[in-house]
Formats: structure tokens, C-alpha cells, sequence
């Protein structure tokens, strides 16, 4: 029987079946298609980790396709073949859907997981990135600082640096607007100094003790503040909301510290205020990493500003030194002329004081001479005295005055000690002798008879300090001593800085004057030696003088590196006067004395050309006897030879010279010279030619140089001439003396 | 005293034979050549010029008084005479000489006779005084003194005047200032 499920071809509800079949169709195809198409991306894709989960989902869906692919076969009668196909499908495709579908419930926590995970590292790098951007903010703000600080240390001009300040900063930040207040010289009110918008800020002021101002001022912070403040009010009220204002304060230091972390703790500690306003429309707020920046430029601007300070007072202090220079140099000049001036005053006053004085002092002793009555005489006598003191007194201040500015020169000259001792003694026995007074000299044997110094100085000093001890005593004696100072006795402790050194052309003279007189009290003694200072007691008031005697003589006695002291045991006991100067040692004393000139010392001659052989020709006797002395005086060995034959015969390598005196340089001269080269080839052997002649010109010397001579000398000939021809010879060997 | 007398009268003596031209420089030079190696040098210079002039005066005579001259001959011994005058410093001689070569090389009999006269002349005035000079000398020597020397100074004055004519006198000024300075050298 055959089966009864012939299916028509076409049953009649074929358009549903004709649909269902297109819809298997097509949803068979997709089947196939997604799994070729997950394959494909996940092949693509390197990273997906289900790559089972995919294949197990493929296999559900390739099963699905095939099961409405063979559903497209059960539309037409089918044979059992493609119905068990079919259901095998249809098996095969329950079970792995039901096994997918319990997978999924193990892996769709997995997937969900993943996107977590996903989200989380997402956040992560979001969060890497703020940071980088801020790390990148804080370099960029490190390098805004160093270059901000770059530009402002790049000049050492105070407004230089404050204005690079502001540009750069204004630049860097972006602001709208930075300004500056400098505190006033008063110190109570801020000043606005720079701006950097407007050119040249007007003297807009504010005061300093503001509790915003004292805010900032009292942290090295940068501060926020209003824009409301008085010192931010800076900008002209715009439509728009002002931008947040910073003010931080800028140190003004004094001092050259430059070590920013130990401020020191002045009290007076001056501020400026730098205020930076952000641009007033944009909605920028204040960064940390500004502010940081803010504060470094600040303290980088303090250092700054403290450089240009040092150098502005450097600069002060030079410009100082060169002007006060120039008043020195002004003064010194003017001191100069002063000088000058002064020293043509008393030139000119010492000559006119001096000649009336003169003339006065003559006449005077020449009435003296004449009769007189007593009243006269006396008058006279006085007149004389005291125009004697006065010429003295002259003598003194002008003495003294040059003495002062070490224009006195001592006049040094050889002369007899033992003379000046005497000359003092004769000058003042007479005074003494009135006062009763016994005057000693003794002078030590070792004493040289004569020294070279100033003569008139030292009797001057000498005369001065004895005169002294004579006019202070009034009773007793006066001794004089003077010897050689040896080294021991040199130092003195009264005088720890003299330190004379004996050498062997000077030696130190050494005079002591002992005086019985009033003494001196120990306390007076530094002021004797001052100009014009003077014992005041009562007795020595009328002994007259000027008190210039001792300063002079320590003048005197300075000049001639010497000292001078006075020791005294006190007030009645007596004191004593002691220089020392140094004096020289004559060098020959008979060569002063006497005028002796020795005779040309005869010797030096002969020392000149020991044992120089030569060989003298002449046939003149008479000169020829000259000339062998000549020779003889400079010390030569000389052969004489009064022909040239005889000269030919005696020549020999032994003779160094030969002297030819040819009246006639003619053939006999060619003829020696030319035989004398032909005995002795070699240049050394050959002794030097030289010929001697009387009077010469151009034509003779070539003459004489082409025939072989080595020199030629003009007569007459002088001993120094010779010598020096000789020389000259037998340095260079040749001579050939210029007419 | 004496001696110094002498020694001045000596000194005073040599000036005027510089001033006469009698003597020059070169005289000045052998007196410095004569020192105690050599006491009698310039007695012996002097001595040898005078025996050479003798004899060169007795050949010039001859020589002149020949027929025919041998000029060449003449001028040779003219010429040693020249040489001799002028090593010893007899000024005068010197420039007679110079002038008789002169009129020799013209061949001037005439002129050549009336030069060796005025040679002759002169030659016998130096001899004269130089021989004078040498006694003078003796005589200090004799009497204990030493023989003054002239100053070098005044060498020079007269080297640097160099050639000059025969009669002109000095001025005493530059004889003074150099020849005062004498020295005593003590024996």
C-alpha cells in the first residue's frame, strides 16, 4: 500500500506555506551567517577570551540554521531520510541549546565582570591622565620660573627687573592686570609703582596697616584677596565679574643676604606688594601651581632687587671716591701753592728781615765803637743785644720752618772735630766765666780727627745744648764730653726705636754736656724738645730765648740720623744733655788737605799687552826708537829692524804684530806684505801687518787693504791711541782706522 | 827754594817753547814714555834725533851742492829729517821739511837751498833749546828735585787744534789753565 501522504505539490494554503518556506529560508541562511560572521570578528580580534563559549554558541546556531534548512525539505513530502535528518537536527540542536544555555549562566557574571573591570580601568587612566597633566603644569611652571627668573636676574637696573617682572608674569599667567606698590620713603603708605597696562601709574597711594595688606605681609605666601580691596581696585569697573586677585609681598632687603630660607629678623622689615588679577571674564580661578609660581618669582625678584641695590650703592660709593678724589687732588694743589707761596714769603722776608737786621747790628757795634757817653752806651748796648736776639730769633723761625718741611739740607763737607769743640768752648767760656761757671772739655782719644758733616749744624747744636746748660745753672760746672758711641751703648732705652748701625765709613759721635744747673722734673722732660714750650719757672723766665734752641737742635740732630735726649734726676739736682749723630769717615784725608794730583800712573800701561811679541820696522832711528818705547810702555816684547830685508829675516810665527813705518807706501811695503803672506800661508800664523804713516787719504787706505795689510795707523801716535789701535787689532784683526 | 825755583823756571820754560811752536804734542808724548824703567829717555831720543839731523843735514848739503841734483835723493833724506823732526815733536823742523819736499818734487834748486837753510835754522834753534830743556832738567835732577810734568789736559787742547801755522801764539789762557796743574813727583 502506498502511503497516503502524497503531498501535493503545492497544498492550497501555499502563499502561508510559500512565506514559511522564504522566512526558513532566509533565517536558515542567517543562522549560518552570524556564526561565520562572530568567527570572522573574533578571528579578527586578537583578545577575546570565550573563544569556546563562541564555538559552542556557533554549533547552536549552525544547528539551528541546519534544522530550518531541513525544515525547508518538510514542506514537500519528504522520505524518512530527511525526517530523521531532521530530527537528529532537531536533537542535536535541543542539546546544545540547553547546554548553552546553562553555560551562560556561568559566563554572562564572567562578561559583566569584564565590563567592570573595563570601567575601572577606564577610571585609572583618567586619573593617570589628570596627574600627568598636572606634573606637566608643574614643569611648565618650573620652567615660567626659571625663565621668569632668567629674564629678571638678566639686569642689574631695579626698574628693569621690576618691569621684566611684571611682563614676564603677565605673559606667562595670562593676567589682566599686575601691578607693583613700593612702600613710601615714610614707610606708612603703599605707593603704586609699576603697573603693566598703564604706562607710568600716577602716585596712587594706599596705607600700609590695612588688615588685607597686613594679611599678606604677614605670610611669604601668595593670598588671595578681594578684588573689592583698595589695592586690587586697579582696573577700571567693567561689566563683568572681576577675576580673582593674588597679592603676595616682595622683601626688600637691606642687607646682601641672599640666603632665602634664613631671613633675618629685622625689625624694620620693608615690603612691596605685587597683586596679579586673572582676566576679569574668563572663569580661571587661582591654581596652586600659580601661586607656587607666583611666590618663586617673588623671591627670585627680591634677590634681584637686592643685587641692584649693592650695585647702585657701589656705584654711589665710586662716584663718591672719584669726587673726593678730585677735592684731594684739588687740595693737595692748592696745599702745594700754599706751600710754595709760603716758602717764596719767607725767602723773600728772610732777605728783607735779614738786611735791615744787618745793618742795624753793624751800625750799632760800630757806634759801640765810637765815644759815647754812659747813657749811650748803655742804649746802645741794649740796642745791640736785643738786635742781636732778634736776628737770632729770625735765624731760628726760618731755620726751623724749613726744617719743618724737610727742605733743609745739610751741607756735608769734611772738617775737624777737634776745631768745633774748641769754637764752642771759645764762644762760651766768656759767658760762663761771668756766671762763675767752670767749663770742661774732654774728647776721647779715639775720637778721628776728622769727619764729613754739616759743620755749622752740629756747632750749631753743640753751641745750643751747652749754651742751655750754661744759661740754666747758675753755679757749678759744666762738662763736655764726646767720644765714639760703641754699639753696646748705642741702645739706649730711653730711645728703643734708635738703632744705629756703625758701618765702615760712618760711626756715631757721641756728646755728653752735664750741667749742675736747676734740672728738669721728669714730667717736663717730653715737652722740652716741643717748639715754644718753656720751663715756667720763675728763673729761667728772664734768661730770654724763644724756647726754639732744643727743637731746632733735635732737627738738626734727626737730620743726621741721629737723638738727642735730656735726663734729669729732678728739679735741683742737675740734668744732662746727650746727643748722638752719625758722622762720616773721610776717605783720604791728605787728598783734602793737599792738592795732590798724582802723575798718570805708568803701570797701568804695562799690564795692558804682557809679553806681546812684535816686530817693529823703521828706517827712520828716531822713530823707530819712539815707537819700540811706545810698545814697550804697553808692555810688548818688541824686535826692532831698521830695514825691510832685516824684517823679512827676523819675522817669524812668533811675532804677533808687525809696525811698519813706510814714509812711502810704494813697492818696498808690496813687497813685504806680499812676502810676509807667502812665508805664512795659514791666516792664524801670519802675524798682523799694520803700517804706520804719516798723513793718509781714501786712496791710500784701499791701496794699503789691496796689498794685504791688516790695519793702518795715522802718526803721531799716542800712548791711549796705540793701545786702543792694539786692541781693536787684536780683537777684530783688522784695523782700519777711520781718517 | 830752590829746587821748586827751578822746577817752576823749568815749566815756564817748556811753555814758551809750546807757544814758540818749538815743540808740540809729541814732546808731550815722550815725556810721558820716560818713567822710572826708563829715566833717560828722552835724553836719549833727543840725543839720536839730534846725531841723525846732523848727518842727514851733512848728505842734503852734499847732495845740493852736487852739479846735478839727484832730487830723488834729496827728497829721501828730506823725508827721514821729516820723520825724525815729527817723531820727536820739533814742530818747527817738521814743517820746514814739509816745505822743502815741497819745492823738491818742483825741482827748484833755488828754492830747495833756501829751504835746507831755513831747516838748518830751525833745526839748530831746537837743538838750542831742547838743549837747554835737558840741562835745566839735569840740574833739578842734580839738586834733589823731580822733573814737573805737564798736564795730559793740555795734549789735548793742543790735538785738538790740530795743524797750525808757524808764529801764532796761544792765548796764555789755554796755556794757564793746563800748565799750572804740575805735579810733584816725589823721588
Amino acid at each position: 500500500m502506498e502511503c497516503n501522504c502524497i503531498e501535493p505539490q503545492w497544498p492550497p494554503d501555499d502563499l502561508l506555506m510559500k512565506y514559511q518556506y522564504i522566512s526558513d529560508f532566509f533565517i536558515a541562511l542567517a543562522y549560518f551567517s552570524i556564526p561565520l560572521e562572530l568567527i570572522y570578528f573574533v578571528k579578527k580580534s586578537s583578545v577575546f577570551p570565550y573563544r569556546w563559549v563562541l564555538v559552542q554558541f556557533g554549533a547552536f546556531i549552525v544547528l539551528c540554521g541546519a534544522t530550518h534548512l531541513i525544515n525547508l525539505w518538510t514542506f514537500t513530502p519528504h522520505t524518512r531520510t530527511v525526517a530523521s535528518v531532521m530530527t537528529i537536527a532537531k536533537v542535536l540542536t535541543a542539546l546544545v541549546s540547553c547546554v548553552t544555555a546553562l553555560m551562560l549562566v556561568h559566563i554572562i557574571p564572567d562578561l559583566l565582570s569584564v565590563k567592570t573591570r573595563e570601567l575601572f580601568l577606564k577610571n585609572k587612566a583618567a586619573e593617570l591622565d589628570r596627574e600627568m597633566g598636572l606634573i606637566r603644569t608643574q614643569e611648565e611652571t618650573g620652567r615660567h620660573v626659571r625663565m621668569l627668573t632668567h629674564e629678571i636676574r638678566s639686569t642689574l637696573d631695579r626698574h628693569t627687573i621690576l618691569r621684566t617682572t611684571l611682563i614676564e608674569l603677565g605673559r606667562t599667567l595670562s593676567l589682566e592686570e599686575c601691578a607693583l606698590w613700593m612702600p613710601t620713603r615714610t614707610g606708612l603708605e603703599l605707593q603704586l609703582s609699576y603697573t603693566l597696562r598703564q604706562q607710568n601709574p600716577v602716585g596712587y597711594t594706599v596705607p600700609i596697616h590695612h588688615p588685607v595688606i597686613n594679611q599678606v605681609f604677614s605670610t611669604n605666601h601668595a593670598v588671595k584677596i578681594s578684588p573689592n580691596c583698595p589695592v586690587a581696585r586697579l582696573r577700571p569697573a567693567g561689566k563683568y565679574l572681576p577675576g580673582e586677585v593674588v597679592a603676595v609681598r616682595v622683601p626688600l632687603l637691606h642687607l646682601s643676604n641672599f640666603h632665602i630660607n634664613d631671613w633675618p629678623e629685622l625689625s624694620t622689615k620693608r615690603y612691596a606688594l605685587m597683586v596679579l588679577m586673572l582676566p576679569s571674564d574668563s572663569a580661571r580661578q587661582w591654581h596652586v601651581h600659580e601661586l607656587e609660581l607666583v611666590e618663586a618669582v617673588t623671591d627670585q625678584v627680591a634677590v634681584a632687587l637686592s643685587h641692584a641695590a649693592i650695585l647702585e650703592e657701589s656705584m654711589r660709593a665710586r662716584n663718591l671716591l672719584m669726587e673726593q678724589n678730585v677735592a684731594l687732588d684739588l687740595a693737595r694743589r692748592e696745599a702745594e701753592t700754599a706751600i710754595r707761596a709760603r716758602n717764596d714769603f719767607l725767602a723773600v722776608m728772610n732777605h728783607e728781615m735779614r738786611t735791615p737786621m744787618h745793618a742795624i747790628i753793624t751800625l750799632s757795634s760800630l757806634l759801640q765803637e765810637t765815644e759815647l757817653t754812659p747813657e749811650q752806651r748803655l742804649m746802645v748796648e741794649t740796642i745791640l743785644k736785643s738786635s742781636n736776639l732778634l736776628a737770632t730769633l729770625i735765624n731760628d723761625v726760618l731755620d726751623l720752618s724749613r726744617l719743618e718741611d724737610g727742605s733743609l739740607q745739610l751741607d756735608l763737607g769734611t772738617f775737624n772735630i777737634y776745631t768745633v769743640f774748641r769754637e764752642v768752648l771759645k764762644l762760651i767760656k766768656p759767658i760762663a766765666s761771668v756766671k762763675k761757671l767752670h767749663v770742661s772739655l774732654s774728647l776721647a782719644p779715639d775720637l778721628p780727627e776728622y769727619a764729613v758733616g754739616d759743620e755749622k749744624r752740629l756747632m750749631q747744636t753743640i753751641l745750643n745744648v751747652v749754651g742751655n746748660a750754661v744759661k740754666f745753672s747758675k753755679e757749678g760746672s759744666i762738662t763736655i764730653t764726646a767720644f765714639v758711641a760703641k754699639p753696646e751703648t748705642l741702645r739706649d732705652s730711653r730711645a728703643p726705636e734708635f738703632l744705629p748701625v756703625p758701618s765702615d765709613n760712618h760711626f756715631y759721635l757721641r756728646v755728653q754736656v752735664k750741667d749742675s744747673g736747676c734740672g728738669v722734673s721728669p714730667q717736663d722732660i717730653p715737652n722740652l724738645f716741643t717748639k715754644f714750650a718753656q720751663n715756667q719757672s720763675t728763673a729761667t723766665r728772664n734768661s730770654g730765648g724763644s724756647g726754639l734752641g732744643l727743637a731746632i737742635s733735635k732737627r738738626f740732630v734727626n737730620l743726621m740720623e741721629g737723638h738727642i735726649w735730656i735726663e734729669s734726676e729732678g728739679l735741683g739736682k742737675g740734668c744732662t744733655a746727650i746727643f748722638i749723630v752719625k758722622l762720616g769717615i773721610p776717605e783720604r784725608v791728605n787728598e783734602y788737605k793737599l792738592p795732590y794730583m798724582p802723575k798718570m800712573p805708568t803701570n797701568h800701561g804695562h799690564t795692558a799687552f804682557p809679553g806681546l811679541k812684535v816686530l817693529v820696522m823703521d828706517e827712520n832711528g828716531v822713530s823707530r826708537t819712539v815707537t819700540k818705547e811706545l810698545l814697550m810702555h804697553l808692555g810688548c816684547d818688541v824686535t826692532t829692524v831698521g830695514s825691510s830685508d832685516e824684517c823679512l829675516q827676523l819675522v817669524s810665527h812668533e811675532h804677533k804684530v808687525v809696525f811698519m813705518d813706510i814714509n812711502v807706501p810704494g813697492t818696498d811695503s808690496h813687497r813685504i806684505t806680499s812676502r810676509i803672506h807667502e812665508k805664512f800661508a795659514k791666516r792664524n800664523e801670519r802675524p798682523l801687518i799694520v803700517t804706520l804713516i804719516g798723513n793718509t787719504d781714501k786712496l791710500t787706505k784701499e791701496n794699503c787693504m789691496r796689498i794685504g795689510m791688516d790695519g793702518l795707523i795715522v802718526k803721531p801716535v799716542s800712548l791711549d791711541k796705540m793701545k786702543s789701535v792694539l786692541s781693536d787689532l787684536l780683537e777684530h784683526r783688522v784695523l782700519f782706522e777711520g781718517i | 827754594m830752590e829746587v821748586v825755583q827751578m822746577q817752576r823756571g823749568l815749566v815756564d820754560y817748556t811753555k814758551t817753547l809750546f807757544m814758540e811752536c818749538f815743540l808740540d804734542a809729541q814732546f808731550l808724548q815722550l815725556q810721558q814714555l820716560q818713567d822710572e824703567s826708563n829715566p833717560d829717555f828722552v835724553f836719549e831720543v833727543v840725543s839720536l834725533f839730534f846725531d841723525d839731523s846732523e848727518k842727514l843735514l851733512n848728505d842734503l848739503s852734499m847732495a845740493l851742492d852736487q852739479p846735478s841734483v839727484d832730487f830723488k835723493k834729496v827728497d829721501a833724506h828730506v823725508h827721514q829729517l821729516k820723520g825724525s823732526s815729527s817723531s820727536i815733536g820739533a814742530q818747527r823742523v817738521k814743517d820746514a821739511c814739509v816745505t822743502f819736499r815741497n819745492f823738491c818734487e818742483e825741482q827748484n834748486i833755488e828754492a830747495t837751498l833756501r829751504c835746507l837753510q831755513q831747516v838748518k835754522h830751525e833745526y839748530y834753534l831746537v837743538k838750542n833749546k831742547l838743549e837747554t830743556l835737558l840741562r835745566l832738567e839735569q840740574q833739578i835732577v842734580a839738586a834733589g828735585g823731580s822733573i814737573p810734568m805737564i798736564e795730559m789736559g793740555f795734549l789735548k787742547t793742543i790735538n785738538m787744534k790740530g795743524k797750525h801755522d808757524s808764529g801764532v801764539v796761544y792765548t796764555v789762557e789755554t796755556y794757564g789753565v793746563f800748565c799750572d796743574s804740575t805735579s810733584i813727583r816725589s823721588l
